[in-house]
């Protein structure tokens, strides 16, 4: 049997048996990212529906002085509550999203034709507050716009004259494109899955062996140390993707879990989909094998790796927040680029688009000559004199 | 057979070892014999090609060690790290080092059994490594060492860390392996073990060899009848040497 194939199966079958590896690999690492992600949409997609349809509820002070105006208030779903003492105080503590005061003086300026005024407390600092503003700011709008109408129709003129301008939105976005946008953290967790899947067999395989002092032993054997790494790369890249399947399968079934369809969105989280994903991450895959196993193999201790490790854990992370914070419309070059690659990629995909032949053929191909490269790296360390002495 | 000549390495400016020449024959036990950082460790290491040297060469039964493969295929070698897999069993831990020697598996089998067996093994065989003795990590060493059946052996410091009748135990298997013509090398700081088990001892201090005869001949050379007082009058002082 060829050496490497020898390593493979030891390592994934000393591995099965440890509780830690599996724990991390199989279980905590591709199954924590999907639970969150349900949670999380679900607590922003019911509150998003909630503020939207529950009747807006907020404080107001002198409601006597508008008789009418809370009366088309209430229409538009608006429930006036008791007042408050103190607007002020009362949005600076957060007893109320926002209060509504309207002075003495309102039905005098409202007779005369002056600009009645109401005053609307409230913090623009937060934002989750921002939505019953908002809502109460647009049913003031409208009712001026009304009463402003009528004012000029009763006087003979046409209402049109007050809006020189006429705004028409057009919406290209689909169903699908806003759920995309929503989900456009989904590529980091598949990468850090992959990251996760992997780091603690890498570690093991190099940095713990050495610590436990059987590479040296290991290394006395008639096998070339290449030989070697890729045996204990295969074992790290098996338990990796093994985590990604199963995350992928967990994405696909949680994307059933959440009520995008009540946002009048879609999203095509399905078997295509995961193939897909799974595709576009296989460069990716061993790409993180291999930086990991040199990491481990720079480092004299199983804690100084996870040390390591730990830091270059952020680094996928920095283009899924790169392109959140600056979005940018995906180019060319960035299939040649990986980690950057996998994030265009599957976020194209979660927008409805599809990728081309070329771009998946570059992502694959441009992942895999780095990889390779980092392999290369890898093995001449692993075949440096220091690397077996473990003291 | 194991013929080392005019080994050199150095760590930056420390010169590990610096000149070692001998000769292992086959069908004896020959000692490496030392004070703690004399240069044995590293010595060996450039004999089962884990390290370059600097200078000189090794051969083994006739075959320069500058071809490692073929060398390591020859040797059989307890480390001074000898750590084993834990979560596999001993029997799993030498099926592993037999594999990746390409011992057909029915040899293996074979091989593995009868180590176990003279080795005394068989009470702890198939329990997983976690939680072994010493003396029981020594004895899963070394059989995953000889499962090849190597024609040379090279042990570091083979009794370390063994209680008095692991110790024996470890002195027998040894001269059973000179009985089958092996050449046996092994080394120790503890000078007793050299003087009784060895056929030729090489006496290593500060990087160089300093003595390499028979425990007879070391004793006339230094005039002395006492062989630690021979030691320490060769390495020229006492420090390092456990009786």
């Amino acid at each position: 049997m060829n050496a490497s194939l020898v390593v493979l199966a030891k390592e994934i079958r000393e591995n099965l048996r440890d509780k830690r590896t599996l724990i991390n690999a199989l279980l905590t690492g591709p199954l924590i990212a999907p639970l969150m992600f349900v949670m999380i949409m679900n607590v922003v997609i019911s509150r998003q529906l909630d503020q939207a349809e529950a009747p807006l509820e907020l404080p107001v002070i002198g409601a006597s002085n508008a008789q009418n105006l809370l009366e088309a208030l209430r229409q538009q779903g608006f429930d006036p509550q008791p007042p408050v003492a103190d607007p002020v105080t009362a949005v600076r503590n957060r007893d109320a999203a926002a209060v509504l005061r309207i002075p003495t003086d309102f039905g005098k300026s409202w007779d005369k034709g002056d600009p009645a005024q109401v005053e609307l407390y409230y913090d623009s600092s937060r934002r989750d507050l921002q939505q019953p503003m908002k809502r109460l700011q647009a049913m003031l709008e409208r009712y001026s716009r009304l009463n402003g109408a009528m004012r000029l129709v009763a006087r003979g003129l046409s209402p049109a004259l007050a809006r020189p301008v006429v705004v028409d939105e057009r919406d290209q976005s689909t169903p699908r494109s806003r759920a995309g946008a929503l989900f456009s953290i989904l590529p980091y967790f598949f990468v850090l899955t992959v990251f996760i899947g992997g780091m603690y067999l890498a570690i093991d395989l190099t940095a713990g062996e050495r610590e436990r002092q059987s590479l040296e032993p290991l290394f006395a054997n008639p096998v070339a140390r290449w030989r070697i790494l890729l045996g204990k790369i295969g074992a790290i890249c098996t338990f990796s993707v093994s985590s990604l399947l199963i995350c992928v399968t967990a994405f696909t079934l949680a994307g059933r879990l959440i009520p995008t369809e009540k946002l009048g969105m879609d999203l095509g989280l399905g078997p295509l989909f995961a193939l897909e994903v799974v595709v576009l991450m296989l460069p990716l895959v061993l790409l993180l094998a291999a930086l990991q196993t040199l990491v481990a193999a720079f480092s004299r201790t199983y804690r100084e790796a996870q040390t390591y490790l730990g830091i270059l854990m952020v680094v996928p992370a920095l283009p899924s927040v790169l392109l959140s914070v600056t979005p940018v419309k995906t180019v060319a070059w960035m299939y040649t680029v990986p980690l950057l690659s996998q994030q265009v990629g599957i976020t194209e995909m979660l927008m409805g688009g599809s990728l081309t032949a070329a771009e998946v053929l570059t992502c694959l191909l441009c992942g895999f000559a780095i990889a390779a490269l980092v392999l290369a790296v890898t093995a001449r360390v692993y075949g440096s004199e220091r690397l077996a002495i473990s003291v | 057979m194991i013929q080392v000549e005019s080994l050199h390495k150095a760590f930056g400016a420390i010169r590990a070892v610096d000149g070692v020449s001998f000769t292992a024959r086959d069908g004896e036990i020959t000692g490496l014999l030392g004070p703690n950082g004399a240069g044995k460790t590293t010595t060996l290491r450039m004999l089962y090609t884990l390290m370059r040297p600097d200078a000189g060469r090794v051969l083994v039964d006739g075959i320069d060690a500058a071809d490692a493969l073929a060398v390591r295929k020859r040797l059989g070698v307890l480390p001074d790290a000898r750590g084993l897999y834990k979560h596999l069993t001993a029997r799993e831990n030498i099926d592993y080092f037999a594999r990746l020697q390409g011992v057909p598996a029915a040899d293996c089998a074979r091989r593995r059994e009868a180590l176990i067996e003279v080795l005394e093994m068989s009470d702890f065989a198939d329990r997983r490594a976690e939680g072994y003795s010493q003396g029981q990590r020594v004895k899963t060493a070394i059989a995953r060492a000889l499962i090849h059946d190597p024609h040379n052996v090279l042990l570091d410091e083979p009794t370390n860390g063994l209680d008095v009748m692991a110790t024996r135990r470890m002195r027998q298997f040894m001269r059973e392996l000179r009985a089958e013509g092996r050449c046996v090398l092994f080394s120790s700081h503890i000078m007793q073990e050299v003087a009784q088990l060895c056929d030729r001892i090489v006496v290593i201090a500060r990087g160089r060899v300093v003595a390499d005869e028979s425990p007879q001949a070391l004793r006339l050379q230094t005039g002395e009848s006492n062989l630690e007082d021979a030691f320490v009058k060769i390495i020229g002082s006492g420090e390092g040497l456990a009786a």
